[in-house]
């Protein structure tokens, strides 16, 4: 198994930041998800985040909620996620699960995280979970061995982002822009000085999400992050395909153009 | 408030916290509230609840709302004794609560009319609403009007084409409305969207939450500003009786009415509160909204409540013929509520409703709203129960215009 400090370890040593991919769980289709994870772990992604459909995801886009909503339709539940979770961490890499609270809540915090930790998981993302009601969670999860993983955002004071970056292990994800998951133009300026500042109060590595789409602007943010998530740019391909084969060759060259993009 | 020239205090918006009924520092109401949203939300939430704890101490900003209260959404509402609909409610004394008579015909005014002018004390110009059957999207639209603020309003594109003529109403008042196609494209789709929304334009942008859920600020602020309903009702009977009701009958969807008429009452040991849920059609047929009576513990919008979900977290649709009632959660104060066992809540069939929709019109030249008429359901039931000795009091949440396109349906008139 990869644990995010060994993966952050390896991308400081190449002078480089690591390249993360977001997939939902059941998309494209059962197992196709392993396949199109697969393809974006060859293509040079260092992580990859495994969504868990959930039935309201207010801190999501549209294309990420369509792909959601339709791995609901399939029929997708935790325990088809945790098979995900083991087919992608067999990958080599370092393989979390992004989550809304609710799921996890209901299935029951301490089983949640012991059978992600069995399935060969590396920790969750939990975006609607605050430092305030996040105490359960971080103990199951540290008696399980899997990291926690929370959200700093622009709008965040500094004394929020302390609050959050200490209930944080493996990395913090600093949302880029105040919105909702999807591809943009433009990476947000804001995002180099939430680094900057999520940097003052913690030395775990800070990784940047929302809004990165293209080679360049993983380039760009991988000049002043830890890394670089991308979620909604694959997803958007994947659906534009006419069929799975051609979604993952399609996710590949975009990936490929990342790795790159994060070594430049 | 009944007497001119009588100031709203603030002790009227939040009561006097001596039953312990106010959430603690992170909106907790026992386990049941609190925040569970992007941390992105967490500034604006602090905002909003910074803003309102200066506001409701501040005489100013008093003043302005019970001035709008009076002059513009006609309160104090009366209160109606209807001795024929009484006959068939076990001969129990059954008193209403006139929320439909205010300005937009239901009480979802109280709250609009107090955000509204929070938004003002918040320097933002932009609101942004949900709304399922279109009533608080109107009253939002209707507010916004009045305080010259930009108005849009969220609504399932199924709710969209069952409301039209309230879609129409909102866009005469100077709102947009968007029609939300996603997920199950009514009102938990359209209150998703809303946040999407308000988390993207935060720095504008008052999210102006209809009902008592959500994250902490907004079950307590909601509450606060619909409390008056309570408030009035309780000095009302004492003049109107000579003493406080046996009973409080409330619809509950979200549950903004029945907290309103409830908080006053909760110190008042003698007076039993019962809050009615759409029971659809039964709770056996799977096709219900009974979030409180056969939910169980979760998370939804924002808050730790009780939530209708499968056995993996995942939100069920909620059913009721009555749109306002149409939602798989319910406010926190609710489920602490409930599980102190203060107050009670029981389920209400779309036919039993619409059977008191049909007498309460008949007996009393009064048309309710079908939300409304779970409450008057209810009390028909707890009537017989208690016997005609009791005195029931029941929100009339608001009236039933806005039904007609149901009704005509329902009783193919």
């Amino acid at each position: 198994m990869t644990t995010l400090q060994t993966v952050f370890a390896k991308a400081k040593a190449d002078n480089r930041a690591a390249l993360v991919g977001y997939l939902p769980a059941g998309f494209p289709s059962k197992g196709g998800d392993v396949a199109a994870a697969a393809a974006l772990v060859e293509a040079g992604c260092d992580v990859i985040e495994i969504g868990l459909p959930y039935s309201d995801p207010l801190m999501d886009g549209p294309t990420i909620q369509d792909a959601v909503h339709r791995s609901l339709i399939n029929g997708t539940r935790i325990a088809d996620v945790m098979r995900t979770v083991e087919g992608v961490a067999a990958t080599g890499a370092a393989t979390l699960v992004m989550t809304y609270w609710n799921p996890v809540d209901k299935y029951g915090a301490e089983r949640f995280a012991r059978d992600l930790a069995n399935a060969g998981g590396v920790g969750t993302i939990t975006p609607d979970l605050t430092p305030e009601e996040s105490e359960p969670w971080r103990a199951a999860s540290a008696s399980a061995g899997i990291d926690t993983v929370f959200l700093v955002a622009p709008s965040s004071t500094d004394e929020r982002i302390k609050a959050v970056v200490d209930c944080c292990t493996g990395f913090v994800y600093a949302a880029s822009l105040m919105g909702v998951t999807g591809a943009r133009e433009t990476v947000n300026v804001a995002a180099e000085g939430l680094v900057k500042r999520t940097r003052a109060h913690t030395d775990l590595p800070v990784c940047v999400g929302l809004g990165v789409g293209t080679g360049a602007q993983a380039a760009e943010v991988a000049a002043y992050a830890d890394g670089v998530i991308v979620g909604s740019a694959f997803i958007r391909r994947i659906l534009d395909a006419p069929d799975e084969a051609a979604g993952q060759e399609s996710i590949s060259v975009l990936a490929r153009g990342m790795a790159q993009g994060v070594r430049r | 408030m009944a007497n001119e020239g009588t100031i709203l205090t603030a002790a009227d918006l939040a009561g006097n916290g001596a039953h312990g009924d106010d959430p603690d520092v992170h909106g907790k109401f026992g386990i049941f509230g609190g925040r569970f949203v992007p941390e992105a939300l967490i500034p604006a939430l602090d905002e909003v609840a910074a803003v309102y704890e200066k506001a409701k101490n501040d005489a100013e900003f008093l003043r302005e709302f019970d001035h709008l209260l009076r002059t513009y959404a006609g309160r104090p509402t009366t209160l109606t004794d209807v001795p024929r609909f009484s006959e068939q409610a076990g001969g129990a004394r059954i008193v209403l609560k006139r929320e439909d008579l205010t300005h937009t015909g239901a009480h979802k005014i109280n709250n609009v009319l107090g955000q509204a002018l929070l938004t003002k004390r918040l320097g933002k110009k932009r609101v942004i609403a949900e709304t399922g059957a279109g009533q608080h999207g109107v009253a939002t639209a209707t507010a916004a009007a009045l305080l010259g603020l930009e108005c849009v309003i969220y609504m399932g594109a199924v709710d969209c084409e069952r409301q039209a003529l309230n879609v129409a109403r909102m866009k005469l008042l100077g709102a947009t409305v968007v029609p939300v196609t996603n997920g199950s494209q009514t009102l938990k789709d359209a209150i998703n969207e809303a946040f999407r929304d308000w988390v993207t334009n935060v720095d504008t942008t008052h999210y102006l939450f209809g009902t008592v859920a959500g994250p902490h600020p907004f079950p307590e602020i909601v509450r606060d500003f619909a409390r008056i309903i309570g408030v009035e009702a309780r000095r009302q009977m004492l003049e109107l009786t000579g003493k406080l009701p046996d009973a409080v009958c409330a619809a509950v969807g979200g549950g903004s009415n029945a907290i309103g008429i409830f908080h006053a009452f909760i110190g008042d040991e003698g007076v039993q509160l019962h809050g009615y849920e759409a029971a659809g059609h039964g709770l056996e047929s799977g096709e219900h909204a009974l979030t409180l009576t056969a939910g169980s513990v979760g998370v939804l919008h924002g808050s730790r409540t009780y939530v209708l979900q499968d056995d993996e977290g995942q939100t069920i649709e909620s059913h009721s013929i009555s749109a306002g009632l149409d939602y798989p959660g319910v406010g926190p104060e609710h489920a602490w509520l409930k599980d102190s066992g203060r107050a009670t809540y029981h389920g209400v069939t779309d036919d039993e409703a619409m059977a008191a929709f049909s007498l309460l019109a008949r007996a009393e030249g009064i048309i309710p709203a079908i939300e409304s008429s779970h409450a008057l359901a209810g009390a028909q039931r707890l009537g017989r129960e208690l016997g005609p000795e009791a005195t029931i009091l029941v929100n009339l949440s608001g009236r039933g215009d806005k039904d007609m396109g149901t009704a005509m349906k329902y009783f193919n008139l």
